[in-house]
């Protein structure tokens, strides 16, 4: 009698998920929340309370609210990682966007204010794609660097439109802290951006060229592809989109700083990987990365439930960022 | 001598996910004894090769050394128990040093040196860094690195590959006289004229089973392609007969004294449409920076190419795909994505193009990779990754990326390297049919008697120069062989 381990259940379940990896997110993700309801009864059904039925949808709007930033980010982070890349500039290039913008609206009014503030992320996405794919600087150093060239330039922008006061955009704050049905609004700019992100790592020939390159470039040039080319789509691809997101940040939250959404890079980061994506390139999932962002906001709730000081809090995320993403790992066998 | 062999593997078994490599393989092998691994891609040889140093973990059975059971799950403690093996890639660090490498594992350095001396290699310097060493001397380093620490078991993976004959026939009889000192040898090889000089007993697998044991003696080849393909095939006819003449005035390609300095001088061939021009040369003749320089991976350093009798420049691969010129390389890990699936590996090249990286064209991609697949008999059993298919299907592969786009010029590089002999039987008719359907085709191969089998013309490289040009259809490998050799060109000039 020969070994047939194909057949063992064991051995097909871990494959069905190696296949499927976003179940056993999508399992943790209602855990967490199961956790969350257990640590405080009623946050997440409100029965009693009955403040609007079963399940709370002011608490999951909340929670989706807060997620559409970090998953938009997190979609940079999984198309630069297909190529065995990073875009570190994102956290930079969302809060000069939403600081242009909100400044330049208060000066010459919304529309040139919110394309000047596109316009910006795509000078440092122009810049990125160049370092990475022209000059052939790892894009960990390119992206870094622009992000602190940004940072600075910022601060001098800052100092030059001192005196003219901000004003938030009237349909930014509409997405931003607005409802449709218990819904953020925000959903009509995430959905169908969710959508086109699926769309384009899947049905794109530039979605199936920023595989190839994160798996064998050596392979992609063979095949005629001119790599520098799509370095360059990819991270101008990656600031526009971070810009964007900085401008549903800045609706979001109705006020700027210079530092708005820089603290949404390394999440953003740990959102993608969680979600399944390799930092080595070649495999990633966009949708992995929205229920790592869920994830992450769940964690940061009951982080802050638990009523823990700042310190313990950032430590304990921390660790259980390095758990989910090593259980995850081991569960599904992949990098 | 002991009645324990000294490697005794048996009834191992090994499943990949829904792909069972091995059912159920057994090797033994005896003091002295040289035992030829055999079998097609595909058989699962290199499955348990791995498992018997120790790389890969069995499912099922036990492999015992000197009857003690010796698979702990690793090379190193497979490498203690005195099985040392010398596998088709050289396993030395490119950016160390050769005598750092030696450190690394321990290996004794003056044992090491009198091999490399005693393997043909003069003037090794210990400085010299792996990265700067060709290909050829890193195999023997990798060897005398085995040979150095007196192993019972030694196994050879494709040890001969990319050797050059006269090196070749010394480690032949370095092995032989090891052998006769009582070390156990596993030979895995392609090669039948080595293993009838060497081996003195053939274990072939045919998928994932051993098949059968066979002593070597005259006219065991027969046997063991029997063996191997499970029916009995001849080898080395040739299967369409008719010598294609060129079928225009135009060569599709022409190139006049082409140089890629220190590489190659002076080459210049005509390609014409409908031709095969087979590329005959010892290893490290120029024929590798030959093909790069063609595929628009390298610029030539002097010389012109015409495609169509138009004047070309190549900056980049994609500049020689636009003219039609399509490459599959001598290493298939440099043509594929490894995680990716078949389907994507094929139609990699549809989306290179600016123009193309929008909306994928669902239909004509899937009718497109249809057709290679079914052109190839690409096993698609484990399509989803193409790192999970053997050898021989993963050269299908790559040239099956060029029949969906379409062949105008194929320049293939050693394309039966490693491969199965089922497969190559299937690569060779396939060459000749897309020169019958009017594409030129240059083709090297490492193996001569192939030149016969798939080529029209063949031209002769040595020293970086083209030497010959040879009609292929009628000849002998003695011709092929003296060719290769330089010597037809010394009777010329002579």
């Amino acid at each position: 009698m020969s070994m047939d381990t194909t057949d063992l259940p064991m051995v097909r379940f871990g494959r069905y998920l190696r296949d499927n990896p976003i179940i056993p997110l999508l399992v943790f993700l209602v855990l967490m929340i199961a956790v969350l309801e257990i640590l405080r009864p009623g946050i997440v059904t409100p029965v009693r309370a009955g403040r609007d039925g079963l399940i709370s949808t002011f608490w999951v709007g909340n929670l989706i609210k807060f997620a559409i930033p970090l998953a938009m980010l997190a979609a940079c982070q999984v198309l630069t990682m297909l190529t065995a890349g990073i875009d570190l500039s994102v956290g930079v290039v969302a809060t000069v966007s939403a600081f242009v913008c909100a400044t330049l609206s208060a000066i010459w009014g919304v529309t040139p204010a919110v394309l000047i503030a596109l316009s910006a992320g795509l000078v440092v996405g122009v810049v990125n794609g160049i370092g990475v794919g022209l000059v052939r600087v790892h894009p960990l150093i390119m992206t870094l660097g622009t992000g602190l060239i940004a940072t600075g330039c910022l601060q001098v922008y800052q100092r030059l439109v001192i005196n003219a006061g901000t004003e938030i955009p009237a349909f930014l704050a509409w997405l931003g802290t607005g409802r449709t049905a218990g819904m953020p609004n925000g959903l009509f700019v995430f959905i169908p951006f969710a959508l086109f992100i699926l769309w384009l790592m899947r049905y794109t020939g530039f979605g199936r060229l920023l595989f190839a390159l994160g798996s064998n470039e050596q392979a992609a040039k063979l095949s005629g592809v001119r790599a520098w080319q799509v370095y360059l789509g990819l991270y101008v691809l990656s600031s526009l989109i971070a810009a964007l997101a900085g401008l549903l940040y800045l609706g979001m939250i109705r006020q700027t700083s210079l530092s708005l959404a820089n603290p949404l890079l390394l999440p953003s980061v740990a959102a993608a990987v969680i979600g399944g994506t390799s930092i080595f390139g070649g495999r990633g999932s966009f949708a992995g990365a929205i229920v790592g962002a869920l994830i992450l906001r769940v964690l940061d709730t009951m982080l802050t439930l638990m009523q823990m000081p700042e310190g313990a809090r950032t430590a304990l995320f921390g660790l259980i960022i390095l758990a989910v993403t090593a259980l995850y790992v081991r569960i599904t066998g992949t990098r | 001598m002991s009645s324990t062999p000294l490697l005794d593997a048996s009834d191992v078994a090994k499943s990949f996910g829904a792909v069972r490599a091995l059912t159920n393989a057994h090797l033994t092998v005896a003091e002295g004894e040289i035992v030829a691994l055999m079998g097609a891609n595909g058989a699962g040889k290199s499955t348990f090769v791995k498992i018997i140093t120790g790389a890969l973990k069995p499912d099922a059975g036990q492999v015992l050394i000197r009857g003690k059971q010796a698979f702990v799950g690793s090379p190193a403690e497979a490498r203690r128990s005195g099985l040392v093996p010398v596998y088709q890639e050289p396993s030395l660090i490119p950016d160390l040093d050769v005598s750092d490498n030696l450190r690394l594992t321990d290996t004794p350095v003056e044992q090491f040196q009198n091999w490399v001396t005693e393997l043909g290699i003069e003037g090794l310097k210990l400085s010299a860094m792996i990265g700067d060493l060709p290909l050829a001397t890193l195999r023997i380093l990798d060897l005398a690195r085995a040979l150095a620490v007196e192993p019972d078991v030694l196994l050879l993976d494709e040890m001969t590959a990319a050797l050059p004959t006269d090196l070749v026939e010394r480690v032949l009889k370095t092995v032989r006289r090891k052998a006769n000192d009582g070390m156990g040898v596993i030979y895995v090889s392609h090669r039948f004229t080595e293993i009838s000089e060497l081996c003195d007993r053939a274990t072939v697998l045919r998928d994932g089973m051993s098949v059968g044991d066979l002593d070597i003696e005259p006219g065991v080849e027969e046997r063991v392609v029997e063996l191997m393909l499970g029916q009995k095939i001849d080898i080395g006819t040739r299967q369409i007969l008719q010598t294609n003449e060129p079928q225009a005035n135009t060569p599709r390609l022409s190139i006049k004294s082409l140089a890629f300095e220190p590489s190659f001088s002076d080459v210049s061939f005509d390609l014409f449409p409908g031709e095969v021009l087979g590329v005959v040369a010892l290893e490290g003749q120029g024929q590798d920076e030959l093909f790069e320089v063609l595929a628009g991976f390298d610029r030539p350093s002097s010389g012109s190419m015409e495609v169509d009798g138009k004047p070309v420049n190549f900056a980049h691969p994609a500049d020689a795909i636009a003219v039609g010129i399509t490459f599959v390389p001598g290493d298939r890990s440099d043509a594929l994505l490894a995680q990716r699936s078949v389907k994507e590996n094929i139609a990699l090249p549809f989306s290179a193009r600016l123009k193309n990286w929008g909306p994928i064209k669902l239909r004509h991609e899937r009718d497109r990779v249809a057709y290679a697949v079914e052109k190839l008999q690409i096993d698609t059993r484990a399509q989803g990754e193409v790192q999970r298919l053997s050898g021989g299907n993963q050269q299908k592969v790559t040239i099956g990326r060029w029949l969906a786009t379409g062949v105008e010029t194929l320049l293939l590089f050693d394309p039966t390297r490693g491969i199965d002999v089922r497969t190559k039987r299937q690569i060779y008719p396939l060459v000749r049919e897309l020169a019958d359907q009017g594409a030129a085709v240059l083709f090297y191969t490492s193996e001569l008697e192939e030149i016969p089998l798939a080529c029209d013309r063949a031209v002769v490289i040595f020293h970086g120069r083209v030497v010959d040009v040879i009609d292929a259809a009628d000849a002998d490998e003695q011709t092929l062989m003296r060719a290769a050799y330089g010597l037809t060109e010394a009777e010329g000039t002579a």
